[in-house]
Formats: structure tokens, C-alpha cells, sequence
């Protein structure tokens, strides 16, 4: 079984490890997510990037909460929109941006690009673009962990459109009637795709439809990431404890279109702006500046420091080989026969 | 060594991994044999008995009954594969892929691929194919051909016990995701099989019979309706290659080619359709590699492209039969 934190990078594991009890690094990973996001949006308009991409921008709080909450020995399944989550969980600014770029260095060597990372070292399984699927294998992956006696926790990060996929309904039955280690996510942008919550579902809170399988749910600040990490650490330790799974509706909101494609013309006016004024880098940074743990000069210092991370990583990952031919034969198989 | 049946073999490969593997785990839908009656315990063991006595043995952590949930509980077979398991799942009856199609050929057959090498899934999928129960076109389609299509799954079509129980052993060792498809008109077909687990090889086509006119390759149930065939033809003084090739991914294209050379012509018996199925993916294959080596036309014995009738009388017509494939060779012989 490959996953061993011994095979973590260390560089990943350190990142990870950060945000554990230290507010001042949750907040500068937010800074980093939106600079990052930022910085991959400019390589696709300069097209020096291929396919698409799917920014969180808006949605910080969620990914740096969740990361900040969780060992890193527990498993996350997340969603296509990765960029936040898997840098919040520690993958490197390098990988992940080499991944965008379809470079060796990347986070599965460039064969899954700007929405498939996997970094199992820190606990990122991977990011699923089929909606929904990676509920089922949450599920499993705490259904292993009580077969192997382990108290890995995992836990399923999806949007609000995977709750009216079939696989959210059964993966939610069966982890309630096995009483699985399992956190279910739900990461309410109020957008699947281009079509509003409210056009696609009559159930509100969405968190409520856990109550058709007996299972707890919680409705959470999602510009909070003090919020997301306190709610998160009390359901991972509900279901480490062998209470079973929870739901956590995780309330936020997508600055952005659904893809670099969409300018998401459909959105009433104002609407962003009401969500812009709690924005999650803004919440934090008047939190710390409140309890006078950073000064103003602190948070400048953050920007800059993240900004030359950022520079330095791009440069890294532009200076790494593009795969070779071989990459695209390379895991298709198990490298040894059966014995 | 004792004569068995391919449904005790299956059960024999399944009881000797869990005993061997602690990691091994058992789901599906009635594979516990009813779970929550309060009457007989193991009272089924799948809907054609073959799990059964396995609840008794490793209990129900283990043999576990699930909801009919396929997409829930093969996508959780996969997580729990990827997280360290090594579970096999019943699709009971292959049909019933559609309702979990994106589970098995999106996420278990391309996480190694897509996860950069950093996960995998050890994961056994068995389900019963083939036409012959009068149940229709929904319970009786043979769909190796559409797995086989997935890079990433290794598809098994078993045509004895012996070597449902060999290559059973086989893929529950194996590290990547495995399709078993047992032919459901060969639960009770019996050969000797050896007590202990042992396994065979992916890739390997068994060559059930040698002879120099013709190359006969036939997959699952067909393969015994290929070798009455070719006794028939044998009392003709047309004598065929038989090959089965066991498993259709990977495929043995080097015994195919090699035979096609040495016969120089190829009848194909399959089970599954005439378009996009082995029939045709194999006439290619000798088509584009040894062409040079070709008599006569290839020639494909396969059911028509209609969904599968129930009235015994028509089922009896679609599934191909001796006298089919006997016409075929007799055909290409003539040519």
C-alpha cells in the first residue's frame, strides 16, 4: 500500500505540519492560494497553460480550515476545484503549478493537469472531476479503516451539485449503517457549474438531507477559517471516536466563474460583493490584528514573502522538462506480476 | 486431485485468499446469503450459491450484504482498495454495470494512471455473464468486450473450473483491478481441481487442441461449444488449433498469430456481439498481423446485434452453437 507518510515530501509535510497551531500560517497559506490561483489564471492567458482550470477563489477559508484541522495521516477525496485544497494540505506551490503546466515536476507528472493532483504523502488522495465519485471512495477508505483497525479518518470534500448525484445518496446510507470514519464535506459556492443552488434543490439547508440517513450535520462559516477548522477537528474526532460520520455544510462563495471560460454573467448584481465584504483573507487579518498577534507591517511582509515564493515556484516549474513519451505508458499496469 | 464444480472452485479460490490474506474482504448484494432475517444464516450465498459458507467462516466484517447500491458500493470496494483493502465485490450480474459504468471504467481502472503511481487498486470485481437462463436481455449479455476496451482493467473469462479457480487466486493477488466473469451456465460443470490455491497467469491462452487445417479461437461457454465442434469436424478429417485465450485483457495475441501461421485460417466463437466484441477485436488483430499468413476470409461466430430474447426458442437460435461453428470451419476449409 503506497500510502506512508514516510514517502511524504518533506517540504510537503512541513507545509502541512504549519498549520496545525499556528493561526498566523493559516492566514499566510490564504494569502498564498489567491496569489497562486492568481498567478495559474495568468499562465492560461498567456497561454502557457493548456486545458482549463477551475479557481476558488472566495473559498480559502474551507481548503486552509479543513488542512489545518486534519493529521496529515488522514485521506482526503476532494473536487476538481484542487488549486486551494491541495495547497492548503501542502502540496507545493512548484507541483501544483507544474501540474498546471504539463511538466514532469508536477503533482502526477503532468498527466493529470490543472484538476487532478495527488499528493498521498499528505493525505490528498486526489481531486475528481466525474461529480460526486469521490464520496464512495471516502467512504471506502474509512470502511478500510475499521477493517485494519486504524483510526485514519478520511474525509469527502464536495461541491453543492454532488448532492443530487446518486453516489452522495448511497455513500451516505452506507456510511451511517456502517458507522464509518468518515467527514462529509459539503462545499457550498451556491453555483454547480453556472446554475444557482436554489434552481436545483427545494431542500434548505442542503446539510439537512443528511437527516434522511441519521446522520449529523452542521452548518459552518466558510469565510471563516477559525470556523471550518474548529467544526472540522470536532467531526474528525466524532468519527475517530467511532461515533461515525458527520456532514459539515461549509457556506461560501465562488468569486470567479466555474472555469476560466465563464464570466459568470448569470449572477445578480451585487451579489459578489456582499460575499466580498467577508472576504476569508480579510476576516483573518482583522482577527489577528485585533488580538495583536501581527501588526501591519507583518501582513505586508506576508504579501511580499508570498509573492517571491510564488515567482520563485513559477520560474521552477517553467524550467522543468515537459514529460517524455514514456510518461504516457508509465502506471497503466501494476509494475510487478501477480506472485 | 477431486472433481469439483466451477461454482465450488470459485468458492475454494475466494476461501483460501481470505484465509491467506487478512486483508481480503468480501461485498455485495446477498453474498452474506440474506442479511437481517432471523432465519437460516447463510441461508443463499449470492443469488447462485457461490459464496456460500463464507459468513459462517470470517463473519461479517468480512462477508459483508450490501444495499443495492452498486455505484455506492463498488465506489467504496475502490476507496477501501486505494486505502490499503483488498475487497472483492459481486456486480452480480454484469448487466448491471450500467448503474456503476463510471465507478468501474473512470475511477477503478485509471487511479494508478491518474494518481501518478502513488496509489493503486487491488480490487477483484466478480459477475456473471452469458445467455441460456431464458432471463432476457438484461441478465444475460456477456460485456467483457466493453470492459476490455479500458486500459487499466485486466478482464478474466473463465471456461473451467480449474481455471476459474487459478486465475480467481490470480486476481485477488493482483495489484491492479480485475473483472471476473463467471458464465453462469458453467456453475456446474466439473473437473478435477486441486485442494490448495494456486494461480495462472494473465495472457496465457490455453491450447485445449492441436491440429493444422483451421484456428478456432473460443471464449467462455464457447469454448465447449467450439471443442464439440471440433470432434465433429476431427470425424471430417478437419482438424483445428483450439485456443481460449482465458483472458481477454491482457490478451495472448502471440499464441493467436502464431497458430493463424501455422493454419493459415480463423473461425471466431463468441458469445458477446459482432461489433465492437472480441470476435472482432481478435479478426483485426490477424487482419493487420497476419495477413500474410491467411488462406481465406476470417470468420466470425457470434449472436446476432439484437438484444437477447427470452423465449427459450429464439434464445436457443442466438446463442451460437455446434452446428454453427461447424458450418464456419467447414467454410473457411472450402474456401
Amino acid at each position: 500500500m503506497a500510502i506512508d507518510l514516510n514517502t511524504a515530501d518533506p517540504e510537503a509535510l512541513r507545509r502541512r505540519l504549519a498549520l496545525r497551531d499556528d493561526p498566523v500560517q493559516r492566514y499566510r497559506r490564504l494569502v498564498e492560494i489567491r496569489a497562486a490561483e492568481e498567478r495559474i489564471r495568468e499562465f492560461h492567458a498567456s497561454g502557457q497553460a493548456w486545458g482549463t482550470t477551475h479557481c476558488a477563489d472566495g473559498q480559502e477559508a474551507v481548503a486552509v480550515g479543513l488542512a489545518a484541522a486534519a493529521p496529515p495521516t488522514d485521506l482526503f477525496w476532494v473536487a476538481h476545484r484542487v488549486h486551494a485544497i491541495g495547497l492548503a494540505l501542502g502540496c507545493t506551490l512548484e507541483s501544483v503549478f507544474a501540474e498546471n503546466l504539463g511538466r514532469t515536476t508536477g503533482s502526477v507528472g503532468g498527466i493529470g493537469g490543472s484538476f487532478h493532483l495527488t499528493d498521498v504523502g499528505v493525505g490528498l488522495i486526489h481531486s475528481f472531476t466525474i461529480i460526486g465519485t469521490q464520496i464512495a471512495q471516502a467512504l471506502g477508505g474509512a470502511f478500510a479503516s475499521q477493517v485494519l483497525d486504524s483510526d485514519r479518518v478520511t474525509v469527502a470534500v464536495f461541491g453543492d451539485g454532488a448532492t443530487n448525484i446518486g453516489v452522495f445518496h448511497e455513500a451516505l446510507n452506507l456510511a451511517s449503517l456502517w458507522k464509518a470514519p468518515v467527514v462529509f464535506v459539503l462545499e457550498n459556492n451556491h453555483y454547480a457549474e453556472f446554475t444557482h443552488v436554489d434552481a436545483v434543490s427545494t431542500v434548505t439547508p442542503l446539510a439537512r438531507r443528511a437527516d434522511s440517513y441519521g446522520i449529523p450535520w452542521q452548518v459552518v462559516d466558510g469565510q471563516d477559517v477559525e470556523a471550518v477548522t474548529s467544526a472540522t477537528t470536532s467531526a474528525l474526532e466524532h468519527a475517530r471516536g467511532g461515533a461515525g460520520p458527520t456532514l459539515l455544510e461549509m457556506s461560501t462563495y465562488r468569486y470567479l466563474g466555474h472555469s476560466r471560460s465563464d464570466p459568470a454573467a448569470y449572477r445578480p448584481e451585487g451579489e459578489a460583493e456582499v460575499w466580498h465584504e467577508r472576504d476569508p483573507i480579510k476576516v483573518e487579518a482583522a482577527r489577528l490584528r485585533a488580538l495583536n498577534v501581527v501588526s501591519d507591517a507583518d501582513l505586508s511582509a506576508i504579501d511580499e514573502s508570498v509573492a517571491n515564493e510564488i515567482a520563485a515556484a513559477a520560474d521552477a516549474a517553467f524550467s522543468a522538462p515537459k514529460p517524455p513519451l514514456s510518461a504516457m505508458f508509465t502506471n497503466v499496469w501494476a509494475p510487478e506480476p501477480a506472485p | 486431485m477431486v472433481l469439483k464444480t466451477y461454482r465450488q472452485a470459485i468458492n475454494e479460490a475466494l476461501v483460501g485468499e481470505m484465509r491467506r490474506d487478512a486483508d481480503v474482504i468480501l461485498m455485495g448484494e446477498d453474498v452474506a446469503g440474506g442479511a437481517g432475517g432471523s432465519g437460516e444464516d447463510d441461508a443463499w450465498g449470492g443469488p447462485l450459491g457461490v459464496t456460500r459458507g463464507l459468513l459462517s467462516e470470517f463473519g461479517s466484517d468480512r462477508v459483508l450484504d450490501t444495499p443495492i447500491s452498486e455505484a455506492g458500493f463498488i465506489g467504496a470496494a475502490i476507496g477501501a482498495a486505494a486505502a490499503g483493502l483488498r475487497p472483492v465485490v459481486d456486480l452480480m450480474f454484469n448487466d448491471f454495470v450500467g448503474v456503476c459504468f463510471d465507478q468501474v471504467v473512470n475511477q477503478a481502472a485509471k487511479f494508478r494512471y491518474m494518481f501518478g503511481g502513488q496509489d493503486q487498486v487491488p480490487l477483484t470485481i466478480r459477475t456473471m455473464i452469458g445467455a441460456g437462463l431464458n432471463i432476457s436481455s438484461q441478465h444475460s449479455q456477456s460485456l467483457y468486450p466493453v470492459f476490455s476496451y479500458f486500459a487499466g482493467l485486466k478482464v478474466l473469462v473463465p471456461s473451467s473450473p480449474y481455471d476459474a479457480k487459478g486465475l480467481l487466486t490470480s486476481a485477488i493477488r493482483d495489484n491492479d483491478p480485475v473483472i471476473f466473469c463467471e458464465h453462469k451456465l458453467l456453475y456446474d460443470m466439473v473437473e478435477d481441481v486441486p485442494d490448495e490455491n494456486y494461480s495462472i497467469p494473465f495472457g496465457e491462452a490455453n491450447l485445449l487442441r492441436e491440429g493444422q487445417d483451421v484456428t478456432i479461437v473460443a471464449l467462455s461457454r464457447m469454448v465447449h461449444v467450439a471443442t464439440e465442434a471440433a470432434a465433429v469436424l476431427a470425424r471430417e478429417g478437419i482438424e483445428a488449433d483450439l485456443l481460449d485465450p482465458r483472458t481477454t485483457t491482457p490478451l495472448d495475441t502471440e499464441s493467436i498469430l502464431d497458430s493463424v501461421e501455422a493454419t493459415g485460417r480463423l473461425v471466431i466463437v463468441d458469445e458477446a456481439g459482432p461489433r465492437c466484441g472480441m470476435a472482432s477485436d481478435i479478426a483485426a488483430l490477424v487482419a493487420e498481423d497476419g495477413f500474410g499468413h491467411l488462406r481465406a476470409p476470417i470468420v466470425k461466430v457470434t449472436p446476432p446485434h439484437v438484444p437477447i430474447p427470452a423465449a427459450p426458442n429464439l434464445e436457443a437460435m442466438y446463442i451460437p452453437d455446434v452446428a454453427r461453428v461447424v458450418e464456419a470451419v467447414r467454410r473457411v476449409v472450402a474456401y
